[in-house]
């Protein structure tokens, strides 16, 4: 295997562990460069970032937040919607490695050849953001924090697991065996918010069709398969808000179709 | 194509089936997600970080982010001086198995189970092994915690002086302590002043209080005595407790304490009569199932309320 076909997806792996093991090292050695979790963080003790969805459902559900938590979700909303894009999804959030793990998994199974085909629209996230909210607001909860799969497997790390790992497990089966890319590309609310977050961002992955031989790997690769529907058609950036920069497309793409592109304004 | 296949039906049919569609969903993904969501909310004895808002407020502004835990955990004083590590924290933050709504920190003075499946698949504990890891708030007097906290769910003016603007740790609040006079033996007229002793406010949370042991004629009761105003609920005195199982514990306040209402005024307490001349009026008329019926009813028709 080449590096050029691995580069991206090492790259993210080093950025999820990293910071993972910063969190970790946070609580466990005290080192002050990343504390708390992904709901809300410290940086070098002074920088706080916390998790905008989360902010929404606080409010939803009546609480009044301190300044700050919500200049934390002011710093992440912008560092994704100016940079980033939806990066959240790939580059940091732990879940996706659980769910890459299943989606490679049922690549080398074929199990795509043997299931029947389960559909669920790919907008049942946006739904999942608005049902979250009327939860919260309902029960005075915040509805998604309290079952996130995403701070479930952040904490366990952190603080020590429970019986949450259950939770993930169970999303690792459901990817594997019930919906292809089925939790972060169709039910989880948070990657919902990143995409809508990140509509903007000047990072985005570019197309090259002249150089695309269409081999389809990077659609078979691809998590968010619907945001790839220029391929060999036209050259163009991939201006769907579901992608998740995550570069795997450009990885496996041997042809030089595929590219991350920092300008993207400029190209519209 | 597939669609060929289907009924036509006309646009405005297909927009209201839609809006039912949606609706329905939606609908049966606020009913599932909600019943859920009220099972999570936390046992009642749940005993929170200090400044914690109340219970309500506590749920909906946490952000279940941990830095009080890390806080409560990360300081020299927490050192374990044999092995050099932080030892393990008061505030835990709550897993899906621990009866607390997951994700939020709380503590227990004292937390002896049985290990469970969880535990056995988890860190291989074996099934009915007992675990200890309860851990009492040792009340620090800078309160790392409280400060941590980015969204006010730990709400610093609850333990600041309003006069020096400094923060006191005698101002905090998770809990009271309770004593089971029953099972202290304190109370049986042994002698034991454990709790008493390892009260952070010594002499002034729990007091002994003497009494005559009139059973032997010659001895005393050294009784200890919980003062409602000043204790903290750190559970301290139940981690020193020398009966099996802690005859003195810490409850929330809400659970631990009644509430006399406005029906009743401490005629003799200046303060007291301030609190009924501040109060809004409202109807003190008792107004329930038994006030509805005369009281003639219950003499003359034998009705049982």
């Amino acid at each position: 295997m080449k590096w050029s076909n691995i580069k991206y997806l090492i790259l993210r792996r080093v950025v999820q562990l990293g910071l993972l093991f910063l969190y970790f090292a946070g609580n466990y050695w005290g080192w002050n460069i990343l504390r708390g979790d992904l709901s809300s963080s410290m940086l070098f003790g002074k920088m706080p970032l916390s998790d905008p969805f989360a902010i929404l459902q606080m409010f939803a559900a009546g609480a009044s937040v301190a300044t700050t938590a919500l200049l934390g979700a002011v710093a992440i909303a912008l560092i994704y919607g100016v940079i980033g894009g939806r990066a959240f999804c790939s580059w940091v959030c732990p879940v996706n490695m659980v769910t890459d793990a299943a989606a490679l998994l049922r690549r080398k199974l074929y199990i795509d050849k043997i299931e029947r085909k389960v559909w669920i629209s790919r907008n049942l996230r946006y739904y999942m953001i608005i049902i979250a909210l009327i939860v919260s607001a309902i029960t005075g909860l915040t509805a998604f924090e309290i079952i996130s799969p995403i701070t479930i497997l952040n904490r366990g790390v952190i603080f020590g697991f429970g019986a949450g790992l259950g939770l993930l497990v169970a999303i690792f089966l459901f990817d594997l065996f019930v919906v292809k890319n089925g939790w972060c590309g169709h039910i989880c609310p948070l990657g919902g918010v990143h995409s809508i977050i990140g509509k903007f961002a000047l990072l985005s992955v570019n197309h090259t069709s002249e150089n695309c031989t269409l081999c389809m790997k990077c659609k078979e690769v691809c998590p968010e398969v619907q945001v790839l529907n220029m391929i060999g058609k036209r050259s163009e950036i991939v201006s769907k808000i579901e992608c998740t920069n995550c570069g795997r497309c450009i990885d496996v793409c041997n042809d030089d179709a595929l590219n991350f592109s920092i300008l993207n304004l400029a190209k519209k | 194509m597939s669609n060929e296949k289907k009924p036509e039906i006309s646009s405005r049919r297909r927009f209201f089936t839609d809006v039912a569609h949606h609706g329905g969903l939606a609908a049966m993904g606020v009913l599932l997600w909600g019943g859920f969501a009220t099972k999570a909310k936390s046992s009642p004895l749940t005993l929170r970080p200090p400044a914690a808002l109340p219970e309500e407020d506590f749920l909906n502004t946490c952000i279940k982010c941990g830095l009080c835990s890390e806080a409560c955990r990360v300081r020299p004083q927490n050192i374990d001086k044999e092995s050099g590590k932080f030892k393990e924290p008061t505030l835990k933050m709550a897993k899906a198995n621990d009866n607390v709504t997951t994700g939020t920190p709380y503590f227990k003075p004292v937390d002896r189970r049985e290990a469970t499946l969880v535990d056995t698949l988890l860190y291989g504990h074996i099934r009915g092994e007992v675990i200890e890891n309860g851990v009492p708030c040792y009340m620090c007097e800078d309160i790392p915690c409280v400060p941590a906290c980015p969204t006010g769910a730990l709400d610093i003016t609850k333990v600041t002086n309003s006069k020096t603007g400094e923060l006191d740790f005698k101002m905090m609040d998770m809990g009271l302590a309770v004593v089971d006079t029953n099972s202290c033996i304190a109370y049986w007229g042994i002698q034991c002043d454990a709790c008493y002793r390892a009260c952070p406010l010594l002499d002034d949370a729990i007091k002994l209080v003497y009494d005559r042991n009139s059973r032997t004629g010659k001895h005393a009761f050294l009784k200890p005595e919980v003062n409602m105003d000043t204790c903290t609920g750190c559970g301290l005195c139940e981690v020193a407790c020398v009966t099996e199982k802690p005859a003195i514990y810490v409850l929330p306040r809400e659970v631990a304490l009644g509430k006399p209402g406005d029906h009743y005024v401490k005629g003799w307490d200046k303060k007291d009569q301030q609190r009924v001349k501040d109060r809004v009026q409202t109807d003190v008329t008792t107004h329930n199932k038994r006030s509805e019926k005369s009281p003639e009813d219950y003499l003359n028709k034998g009705l049982e309320f």
